[in-house]
């Protein structure tokens, strides 16, 4: 009788967990398609290239259209300011405690050095503190080459509750 | 007398806004955007019209954050380049401006509001120019130039 009772018990711990595992795949899903109707995003050929709980990877292939500098080929700022930022909002939406929507408070950018010419820039992106209202997060950007970061930024987002009315 | 003095003030206004053009048409990124700038004498206002690719958010319709901090970068790269250019002095020296450009070190926005799918502008102030740094605040509005609906604090690297 006793033993029926663990088993029941077990059960339930074991479907409480799957539900849990299944819920942050449906969210990281969600992250991952929302990701795919962002305008700007598509428009730059961003690509998401891991997602997890408050981590994100996402990468910006080289384009003409987004030079800074006409001598030397490089990107401008504001392409990998857009591409950290992007990156950050998918860490942020991906931790677990967070809703579905984020919106940018604060970004600070430090450029260390410019990005080669040519080459694909990938951010890494870790989402380090969450509150019921406000998630913190960490991003930096590096191309193919090398081995110190491109740039780096610290993001504040304001956590928004979807409303439920078109869920 | 009145015709010569005319004429000299049009080819001023040419002049300034060919230089301005110079400037901006040189960079690829700058038409990417689909910024404008708007000259009142030195005085430059940039206009981020509104179009579609330029949303972070597709429902309900919000300006993407990173386009927008990109947008108040450029806003204070291009005052410090123009800046430049208006102080320069002779022919030569403005030749040189125009292709050497100053290097962002910095950036920080901050987010005040929204950005609704509308045109948004920008004015930049140098707070502080150094022969090697500047420091510069930009300040973006939309439908109203009383609300600001971004800013930032931006540090410069001046070229030599």
């Amino acid at each position: 009788m006793r033993e029926t009772r663990s088993h029941e018990r077990a059960d339930r711990r074991n479907e409480r967990a799957a539900s849990q595992a299944k819920g942050l795949d449906s969210k990281l899903n969600r992250a991952r398609q929302f990701f795919e109707t962002i305008p700007l995003c598509r428009e730059m050929q961003m690509r998401i290239d891991d997602i997890n709980e408050g981590f994100a990877v996402v990468s910006l292939p080289y384009d003409e259209r987004l030079i800074g500098d006409p001598e030397s080929g490089v990107l401008h700022g504001g392409a990998v300011s857009t591409l950290l930022d992007t990156c950050a909002g998918a860490a942020v939406v991906s931790h677990p405690l967070v809703p579905d929507v984020a919106a940018t408070l604060d970004l600070r950018i430090e450029y260390m050095r410019s990005a080669a010419p040519g080459e694909r820039i990938r951010a890494t992106a870790e989402c380090y503190n969450v509150t019921r209202t406000i998630a913190f997060v960490r991003a930096t950007a590096n191309d193919e080459s090398g081995a110190r970061p491109v740039a780096e930024a610290t993001g504040i987002f304001a956590l928004v509750e979807r409303k439920t009315n078109n869920a | 007398m009145n015709e010569t003095v005319e004429a000299a003030a049009l080819e001023s206004e040419i002049h300034r806004d060919a230089n301005l053009d110079v400037l901006i048409s040189g960079i690829p990124y700058v038409r990417f955007l689909g910024m404008r700038f708007e000259r009142k004498g030195d005085e430059l206002t940039s206009v981020l019209p509104f179009r579609g690719i330029l949303l972070g958010n597709p429902d309900p319709p919000a300006l993407h954050g990173g386009a927008i901090a990109a947008f108040l970068e450029v806003t204070a790269l291009v005052e410090l380049s123009w800046r430049r250019i208006c102080d320069g002095g002779d022919e030569a020296m403005v030749e040189e401006n125009l292709r050497k450009n100053p290097k962002t070190i910095a950036l920080t926005a901050d987010y005040l509001r929204p950005g609704y799918p509308r045109a948004a502008y920008a004015r930049a102030h140098i707070v502080r120019s150094g022969r090697r740094y500047a420091t510069v605040r930009v300040e973006a509005w939309q439908e109203k130039r009383s609300r600001n609906f971004a800013q930032a604090t931006g540090h410069f690297l001046m070229p030599a």
